[in-house]
């Protein structure tokens, strides 16, 4: 993908004709246990690999760790952030570790992807239903909970789905022609909606109602306890997308929320919904309907 | 005199939680002072959902956001 129409990763064709695919992602801690923050860590940066319906294989570590940190911690970051990568049939061999103030933590992760089986954000098309992996709320409950606002019950609500891996929703997937998918990660899901959108250059009808939201995050966005990747989300992308004046403030910026390791959002025909239904059932994949792709002008529309 | 809530240098959701505590504390009109365009909408956002009204300032590369009743 050249820098013109950006995607979730870069593709570099080698000369036997395989796609290579490459990406690198790391971040601050989100959760204060060590070996699942690394775990956390690791899945969402594999993500990106499945967002393009490739199949990962070799990681690195990147990773800052300040100097004060005993090492015990630091080996449970990476050890969590290995044992994940295990999970995805991915190596990690070697890396790199600075020291920072603030730990951060992540991978550069390579895989291979079939020239049929690639996923682009260009790839809707009107007359498609629009599904959604994993529910959202996991920037506001991260965000109120490091600020002691979400009691731990509310965290442990979000964690089993950052930890997700989200392979067998790209599985799922494949088992239908679709071609328009991406992951939902920093951007939200109104962001990530809005890129594939406008590179199809198709337009989206959400229905709010249908868009999973944890229980959890329902009070803290009620108390705006967003994070501020989150506001500059809306502030962005709110050029692009309209509201039904019936949807909640709150639930609109849930729809904003930058999330970590997020589900997939895929464009499927409306003919393969039942073998995209049948896929997630054997592999035990949750999935909502949100909507559908629509002509009109690229962009969102959300209506109740 | 107005209430004032120093919120620069601090992220999100600080500005947000400062806030609402001087809107419990009740002692009209408060002023916000933030450094971030993300700060500034999270803040006025939040007041305006309690039903709050909200006058917002540049100050430079600040913001002050007069919260009234």
């Amino acid at each position: 993908m050249g820098l013109g129409s950006p995607d979730d990763a870069v593709v570099y064709r080698m000369e036997n004709g395989t796609l290579l695919v490459a990406t690198a992602d790391f971040f601050a801690p989100v959760v204060d246990d060590a070996y699942t923050y690394g775990a956390i860590a690791a899945a969402n940066s594999i993500s990106d690999i499945y967002a393009m319906g490739g199949t990962p294989f070799l990681a690195l570590n990147l990773a800052a760790i300040p100097s004060d940190m005993p090492p015990e911690i630091a080996a449970e970051i990476f050890r969590g952030g290995m044992e994940k990568a295990w999970e995805a049939g991915v190596v990690v061999a070697g890396g790199h570790t600075m020291d920072d103030r603030e730990p951060k933590y992540g991978l550069a992760v390579v895989g291979t992807v079939a020239p049929e089986r690639l996923l682009l954000k260009s790839g809707a098309r009107p007359g498609e239903r629009l599904i959604l992996t994993k529910p959202l709320g996991s920037g506001v409950i991260t965000t109120a909970y490091r600020a002691g606002q979400a009691s731990p019950e509310a965290l442990a609500q979000v964690v089993p789905w950052m930890l997700r891996l989200n392979r067998d929703a790209v599985r799922a997937i494949h088992a239908t022609s679709a071609r328009g998918a991406t992951d939902i990660t920093g951007f939200g899901f109104l962001g990530h909606a809005v890129e594939m959108a406008l590179a199809a250059g198709v337009r989206f009808r959400v229905r709010a109602e249908e868009v999973p939201i944890l229980e959890a995050a329902r009070p803290l966005a009620d108390l705006w306890l967003f994070p501020g990747g989150t506001a500059a989300n809306e502030m962005y992308f709110r050029q692009w997308v309209t509201f039904d004046p019936s949807v909640p403030q709150e639930v609109r910026m849930l729809l904003y929320d930058a999330q970590t390791n997020g589900g997939m959002l895929a464009a499927i025909p409306a003919a393969e919904m039942a073998r995209f239904t049948d896929a997630c059932r054997a592999l035990d994949q949750p999935f909502w309907e949100v909507g559908e792709v629509i002509e009109g002008e690229p962009g969102i529309e959300v209506v109740r | 005199m107005a209430k004032v809530v120093d919120a620069r240098g601090l992220s999100c959701p600080q500005p947000v939680l400062l806030t609402r505590r001087a809107i419990e504390e009740g002692q009209f009109p408060i002023e916000v002072l933030v450094d971030t365009a993300t700060s500034r909408e999270n803040v006025r956002r939040a007041a305006e959902q309690a039903g709050l009204q909200v006058q917002v300032e540049v100050i430079g590369d600040e913001f002050k956001l007069t919260l009234r009743r």
